[in-house]
């Protein structure tokens, strides 16, 4: 639901196509169609349940608010992870080949009955992987801790996570490795890695740094920000987990996560387009390094396959192809100029198009 | 059987906070819910929670403010209770994470809300709500050893043995569809108001007046059932909230002839007078012609005028619902707006301790009726109503459950619901041989409840129309029991559910229109046309309603008055 769109325009007719799975019948999974009647703009949900109120009371669909504040509905429609309140009629049907919404199950999860799945065999389990309590500085003050106002404003966006699952759906590293605590808990985590009461920052990173389903699993496809429904840029947060854990604690982790990124932007810095025959010494601490030597066995018959194919040639494996040319140094330059870390976050510095200068705000400040 | 000290039932903000207090308190606890905790519909309270903590301000102040926004029909007792305990419980909530938004200073930011006399309301951007429930839910997590969580169960009956004392419920297990008993010392309700008996409402689909139901059921009385609050600000499409926090911020109300139309109804105030007066400003703006919108059904909301950055940082959630739910991006454009139904005053009756007159049985949060709201809740005093409470009830219950012996509880109520539960899904779907009116759908009946009490139990009510709400109400009360549903399952059966909740609705939508009936005069959100003014000689008091037999029975009890006297309520 990215563009604005208005209200009104009267009832149209809308082809529903839903994924029903009734674990009593013995049967497998099968689609089920319904004709409703509703304005355009009306939400994919109010669509469903009034198929529900007319024709058939036994679909399976968890809801609850129709706002898109309690994170019930997560469902996949036209295969695109959201919620079906927040997903209008005319989007969906404009976004699928044949005119017909398909609403399915979310993925990366047991499906109990219909649209409900099972989350807390995956989702609620890897929330409770990242000790999803605020661990308090002591002593605890008798007012408030006093805190930066800019710190609680940055937090906002990870606390308004709503639980839905969307990312967890269909998140790409995850269904490679379920064991991967995942966007939705990972978002959770900087929660607290970004919250100045939290007593157990470093500790915190530590762990998600060092476990190899942690921090460096995430494969950066993007998934969990297109799929988020309330702007929670579950891989951004991830990738700030990184960023703190690798830059402001000076945590080495064991998978080479940290030194692997490293190696990238001096890989860049360097040669302007990657040259990945020196990524993965470099990832490992360089060519000669003892730990580079396994990594390199491992990556011998990638290489043996490239330089085949052509895709390599051995003077680009063993020489420098290319050297970064001035504009790439002059961005290095700038980013390295900065004073801090420039971090995106909606709540902060808005989008876009927030442009506009910005004057004394009302309702700002407190009386104290 | 599972048995405890303390079952809570419902997982919302009073729920949660219920049960951390009996566990802390040393109880062994279980707090059981329909839906998923972080699912509860405290996740959509919006604007903030209120307490005196700014240092120019004195919870007296606050007390003052809540007892003129009740129109005087608060208890004084409890009000001070709560409004005496508000800045505690805050600071506990942020001890315990709550990310509350600062001030340049580092301290907590306060925003102004409707009917208060200074900035004393807390917040998190405008999901204080979500934040509160999610940090609430954390500390479940922590606690899991003291705290067995029950997540998608939902009860069917209270127990009571045979002294009369609540033992426990009967619950069903959404997911397996097993039925099962639980014992407990003490149960505290927790499960929230009954807006769904109203359509359009704020509300969520769930809320629908379960607990409110069963307590009545069980004999508990409930009181203040006329006072049915208004919100000003929903969307005229389909009644999603606007958060009062918009005027908080500097919003407006603009009428067709763009005229800022509260300067008439409420000079001092403006936007910000209580919610049952804006509401029946607007509503009076649009009766005589003034409404914007195609069929002059809405009234323009403008928020233009305060900052893109801060209305970006502050309402990040209805920049979103305007954009998402209406297509307008309200940082630009005025967006159109209605009195919708919102909050239920009314509940299961209780002292400052949860305590119904039921013993063993507690409440708190919109289920429960204290009274500290009146005729009219302040915003933001119901997050605070529902900690407040729910923490003393979890206390109160923990303490009382020291000195207890488990009791015994039969299956013959389980055995009872099983039965009533296997022939409502058999019921036929066609007239039976004896003739009579074929049975209705469910939805249908439930549709048609939510019209009727929005059309005659609103802003704005009358003998007749109430008498016809009445009749409306008895009628679908007796198609209900031949209703008919879908859903011939066992695991995740919602329909069978739905059947029961509509059974709920219905008992309390008959309670509160028999106290609407009743009140003949206009106090804070009962605006009765055929008896416009407030008449403290005969009606400073509340109405109880309890089941006598098949029915309700109408009796009263004192307001409490501890430092205000009445006087004429001005904004």
């Amino acid at each position: 639901m990215a563009e604005t769109h208005r209200v009104g325009g009267s009832p149209e007719k809308f082809k529903l196509k839903l994924r029903r799975f009734d674990p009593e019948s013995g049967e497998a999974p099968y689609w089920d169609e319904h004709t409703i009647e509703l304005e355009p703009h009306r939400s994919v949900l109010e669509g469903i349940l009034q198929a529900r109120a007319r024709f058939d009371g036994s679909i399976g669909i968890r809801c609850s608010c129709r706002a898109a504040i309690c994170g019930s509905c997560g469902v996949r429609i036209n295969g695109e992870p959201g919620l079906a309140c927040h997903t209008h009629l005319d989007h969906a049907r404009d976004s699928s080949p044949d005119g017909t919404i398909e609403v399915e199950p979310m993925g990366n999860m047991p499906v109990i009955k219909d649209l409900v799945v099972d989350m807390d065999a995956v989702h609620w389990k890897k929330i409770q992987r990242v000790t999803p309590w605020l661990l308090a500085k002591q002593p605890v003050p008798e007012r408030e801790y006093l805190v930066p106002r800019e710190n609680m404003v940055d937090v906002t966006q990870s606390m308004a996570c709503i639980q839905c699952g969307a990312c967890v759906s269909d998140c790409l590293a995850m269904e490679v490795d379920p064991g991967f605590i995942g966007p939705a808990a990972l978002a959770k985590a900087y929660r607290f890695v970004g919250d100045p009461r939290d007593a157990e920052r470093h500790e915190r990173l530590n762990d998600l740094s060092q476990d190899p389903q942690g921090i460096y699993d995430c494969t950066h496809c993007f998934k969990c920000v297109q799929a988020c429904p309330k702007d929670v840029n579950p891989m951004g947060q991830i990738m700030r987990l990184r960023r703190i854990a690798g830059a402001d604690e000076h945590i080495v982790d064991q998978n080479n996560g940290y030194r692997h990124e490293h190696a990238f932007v001096k890989n860049i810095r360097r040669n302007g387009l990657l040259h990945e025959a020196d990524l993965v010494p470099d990832s490992s601490g360089g060519k000669f390094h003892p730990r580079a030597i396994p990594e390199l066995i491992s990556g011998m018959p990638t290489a043996i396959r490239g330089l085949m194919r052509g895709k390599m040639t051995l003077s680009k494996i063993l020489l420098h192809p290319h050297k970064a040319p001035k504009p790439v140094k002059k961005y290095f330059d700038e980013i390295d100029s900065k004073p801090e870390r420039y971090e995106l976050n909606l709540y902060v510095t808005g989008y876009d198009e927030d442009d506009e200068p910005t004057p004394a705000t009302v309702g700002e400040g407190s009386t104290t | 059987m599972p048995s405890h000290d303390v079952l809570i039932i419902g997982a919302g903000l009073a729920g949660q906070r219920a049960a951390l207090a009996a566990a802390q308190a040393g109880a062994s606890v279980a707090i059981l819910s329909k839906v998923h905790p972080v699912r509860s519909h405290s996740v959509a309270a919006a604007g903030g929670i209120n307490a005196a903590i700014s240092v120019a301000d004195d919870w007296r102040s606050h007390a003052y403010d809540t007892v003129k926004g009740s129109d005087f029909l608060g208890d004084q007792d409890a009000i001070e209770v709560m409004c005496s305990e508000a800045p505690g419980e805050v600071m506990h909530l942020e001890h315990i994470g709550v990310t509350f938004h600062r001030n340049e200073k580092g301290e907590l930011d306060l925003r102004a809300f409707g009917g208060a006399s200074v900035k004393r309301t807390a917040y998190v951007a405008d999901i204080t709500g979500q934040a509160i429930l999610h940090v609430l839910y954390e500390q479940l997590m922590k606690h899991h050893e003291q705290v067995d969580r029950y997540e998608e169960w939902f009860v069917t009956s209270l127990l009571r043995d045979d002294a009369g004392a609540c033992c426990g419920v009967v619950a069903r297990d959404v997911r397996s569809g097993r039925m099962e008993v639980f014992s407990a010392k003490n149960t505290i309700l927790a499960c929230g108001g009954a807006g769904q008996a109203y359509s359009p409402t704020t509300n969520a689909l769930i809320v629908t007046g379960d607990g409110i139901a069963q307590a009545y059921r069980l004999g508990a009385p409930l009181m203040d059932m006329e006072m049915v609050q208004y919100h000003p600000t929903t969307l005229v499409e389909n009644g999603l909230l606007i958060t009062e926090g918009a005027r908080g911020e500097g919003a407006v109300l603009l009428n067709a002839e763009g005229e800022r139309f509260m300067e008439k109804y409420a000079p001092n105030k403006m936007e910000l007078a209580s919610r049952d007066v804006v509401s029946r400003a607007e509503q009076t703006e649009i009766l005589e012609g003034r409404g914007v919108g195609t069929h002059g059904e809405g009234i323009y909301l403008d928020i233009t005028m305060v900052p893109r950055k801060r209305t970006l940082e502050a309402l990040r959630e209805i920049v979103n619902i305007g954009k998402d739910f209406a297509g307008v991006d309200i940082t630009r454009e005025p967006i159109m707006i209605r009195p919708g139904q919102h909050y239920i005053m009314g509940g299961v009756k209780t002292d400052v301790d949860g305590a119904t007159s039921v013993p063993g049985l507690y409440a708190a949060g919109e289920v429960a009726c204290v009274s500290v709201h009146g005729g009219n809740r302040l915003g933001a005093n119901s997050l605070l109503d529902t900690l407040i409470f729910g923490r003393r009830a979890g206390e109160h219950a923990a303490a009382r459950a020291a000195s207890m012996a488990m009791p015994a509880v039969s299956d013959e109520q389980l055995h009872e619901d099983v039965a009533l539960i296997d022939g409502l899904i058999a019921r036929p779907r066609e007239a039976g041989a004896g003739g009579g009116p074929a049975p209705r759908r469910v939805s249908e009946i439930k549709a048609e409840l939510g019209e009727t009490m929005n059309q005659y139990v609103a802003v704005y009510r009358e003998q007749a129309g109430l008498e016809k709400a009445l009749e409306v109400v008895q009628r679908l009360r007796e198609e209900s029991e031949r209703a008919y549903i879908d859903d011939r399952g066992t695991v995740f059966n919602q329909d069978v559910l739905g059947a029961i909740e509509l059974g709920y609705m219905l008992d309390c939508a008959q309670a509160i229109v028999v106290a609407a009936i009743e009140r003949k005069e206009s106090r804070g959100a009962q605006f009765r046309t055929d008896y416009p003014e407030r008449n403290d000689e005969q009606w400073l008091k509340h109405i109880d309603i309890t089941l006598n037999g098949d029915g309700p029975a109408v009796s009263y009890s004192p307001v409490t008055i501890t430092q205000w006297q009445p006087e004429e309520r001005k904004y």
